[in-house]
């Protein structure tokens, strides 16, 4: 018998990638693009969505040539349907609605966080950790706990990766390939560390109130040459990093798990990677931690949990294939976990 | 743990050898031992270094959480909150020394099984302290039935564990610190939920600002889990 496959497309943010993944958790193609704005500046949905309505075309043409396989393979279509930004996500659905309708296959919703979360366990092969999921435009410690994703915490304002590429904007770093990318090398040559607040509420964690501060302070500590640009991205990072690695031990103390995994697109921070390990292993756990082809967002992630649900009989009927900025991890049942 | 070990992790030695005494408990945060200091049976608790943190930032952390949890032993005490006195604090050795106190936790009363009766009257002593820890603008930040104790000679409850305890006059703050109780009694004593609205009703009768905070209380509850997430 044939093994299923699925073509999944996301969108919810900058980038846009198509990937492809057989029943077994064989990944046959990934391609993705992303939106790169010059130094200083955001995206903005509008042209966000141009973009992935300009590149979703090829880019599934691309993952069918790289995966050798013709749409009549293809046993289902998943797409991501939030959270995210409402435009682009938009043409990651119109894409998928137009293939499900094409290819005359079933289509499946599937929630972004989740994706992240099913993706870093099948390429690590962990099996029951505690999630840290940082990326621009979430971060949560979360466990699994009766069939669903469960948050223990979270932020209460800003993104950790926000904070991330806000501060970039400060420094007017590239945003090429990414603003934290940038960040992280520029830290390494940072030696003087500068206080900033340390905002750690119970388990969850804030950062607007450190950003706001930190842009005034390097505007000033600049200006008076007391300390590079380097010496504040060191700052940063080992003040954000120590609150993020601060909640996951909480969390794991309190489910009792020893293993943590990092997802989300500042998962592939070295850094974090790191004060992560130190707190794992002093705990006796093991680190599950993927590179940037999986950490950051992809199409794979996406098809993955959408032949997951497939295979369970799940999928969503064509008039409900839409899309939500908001969409929390909790909402989703899982069923193929006990 | 030998010296050796402490010194491996960076610490100063307390000035009572830890050797001498037997660990009760490893937190996330700090270790609690058992000892005697100038002939009297004490708590010590210290806080570890993080290794993962900048040592920068560890020390400023572990310093002022030391500090915040000593204040509010002591502001506590004031209000006439009866909690473990306090014999000395070392800074460097991040460690505070505290009275032993000779009970039960309210949890392992519960486990080990109390009638009805017992139970609201314990609830009941349970809300009365937190009325007046609250209306002192002391907000624990871990309520929880392991952080209660009861003597076994005099039956007096006493509060301990403020290592997440902050001063606030916010009645969000202090539906907050009821909530996480709350939880505790859900998840923990299932059959104990009675004990906890006994709690609350004492907590009603006595605190002079219970009208904001189990206001607050019932929008915390409708929270559940927080905000909508934003993507």
């Amino acid at each position: 018998m044939t093994q299923a496959l699925c073509l999944g497309i996301e969108g919810s943010a900058n980038k846009i990638g198509v990937g492809i993944v057989r029943e077994d958790g064989e990944i046959l193609a990934n391609p993705r693009h992303t939106y790169i704005t010059p130094p200083g500046q955001g995206f903005l949905p509008r042209e966000t969505a141009v973009h992935h309505q300009e590149h979703v075309v090829s880019l599934v043409q691309q993952a069918l040539k790289e995966a050798k396989v013709a749409p009549k393979n293809i046993s289902c279509i998943a797409y991501t349907k939030g959270p995210g930004m409402g435009g682009p996500l938009v043409a990651g659905a119109i894409a998928a609605r137009m293939l499900a309708q094409l290819w005359k296959v079933p289509i499946i919703a599937v929630n972004h966080c989740v994706g992240h979360i099913e993706m870093g366990r099948i390429v690590t092969g962990a099996r029951d950790p505690v999630v840290l999921y940082v990326s621009g435009g979430n971060t949560q410690v979360i466990a699994y706990s009766e069939q669903r994703y469960r948050i223990f915490g979270e932020t209460i304002d800003l993104a950790v990766g926000n904070c991330l590429d806000k501060f970039a904007r400060v420094l007017n770093l590239s945003n090429d390939p990414s603003p934290g990318y940038n960040i992280e090398q520029l830290a390494k040559e940072g030696s003087q560390f500068i206080e900033l607040p340390y905002v750690v509420k119970g388990m969850d964690v804030s950062f607007s109130g450190l950003l706001s501060f930190i842009e005034e302070k390097t505007k000033e500590l600049l200006a008076s040459k007391t300390a590079t640009p380097a010496d504040m991205c060191f700052s940063l990072q080992e003040t954000i990093f120590a609150m993020l690695v601060e909640v996951t031990e909480r969390a794991m103390a309190h489910c009792n798990t020893r293993d943590v995994l990092i997802v989300g697109g500042v998962g592939c921070n070295m850094r974090l990677q790191e004060m992560m390990q130190q707190m794992v292993e002093d705990r006796g756990g093991e680190l599950y931690a993927i590179d940037e082809r999986y950490c950051i967002d992809n199409g794979a992630m996406i098809a993955w949990p959408g032949l997951l649900a497939f295979k369970q009989g799940q999928f969503t009927p064509l008039e409900e294939a839409t899309c939500t900025q908001r969409f929390r991890t909790d909402d989703v049942l899982v069923t193929w976990r006990d | 743990m030998s010296k050796d070990d402490l010194a491996k992790e960076g610490f100063l030695d307390p000035i009572i050898s830890t050797a001498s005494c037997q660990l009760l408990s490893q937190g996330a945060e700090a270790r609690v031992w058992s000892g005697e200091f100038l002939g009297r049976p004490v708590i010590l608790k210290q806080r570890f270094k993080k290794k993962y943190r900048h040592p920068v930032l560890d020390k400023h952390l572990n310093h002022s959480r030391l500090k915040q949890e000593v204040r509010s032993l002591l502001k506590a005490r004031k209000l006439g909150i009866p909690t473990p006195v306090l014999y000395d604090v070392e800074l460097e050795a991040s460690t505070i020394y505290m009275e032993r106190i000779a009970g039960c936790s309210v949890k392992e009363l519960l486990k080990k099984g109390m009638s009805p009766a017992d139970r609201h009257s314990l609830g009941r002593k349970i809300g009365q302290l937190l009325a007046t820890m609250h209306d002192g603008s002391l907000v624990h930040g871990d309520l929880t039935t392991s952080n209660m104790l009861v003597r076994s000679d005099s039956q007096d409850l006493v509060m301990i564990d403020f290592g997440l305890s902050s001063i606030s006059g916010l009645a969000e703050d202090k539906a907050v610190d009821l909530y996480v109780l709350e939880r505790a009694f859900n998840s923990a004593h299932a059959t104990s939920v009675d004990m906890y609205d006994a709690v609350l009703e004492a907590y009603k009768q006595h605190s002079r600002q219970w009208c904001p905070t189990l206001n607050k209380l019932a929008d915390v509850r409708m929270r559940g889990r927080k905000r909508v997430m934003v993507g």
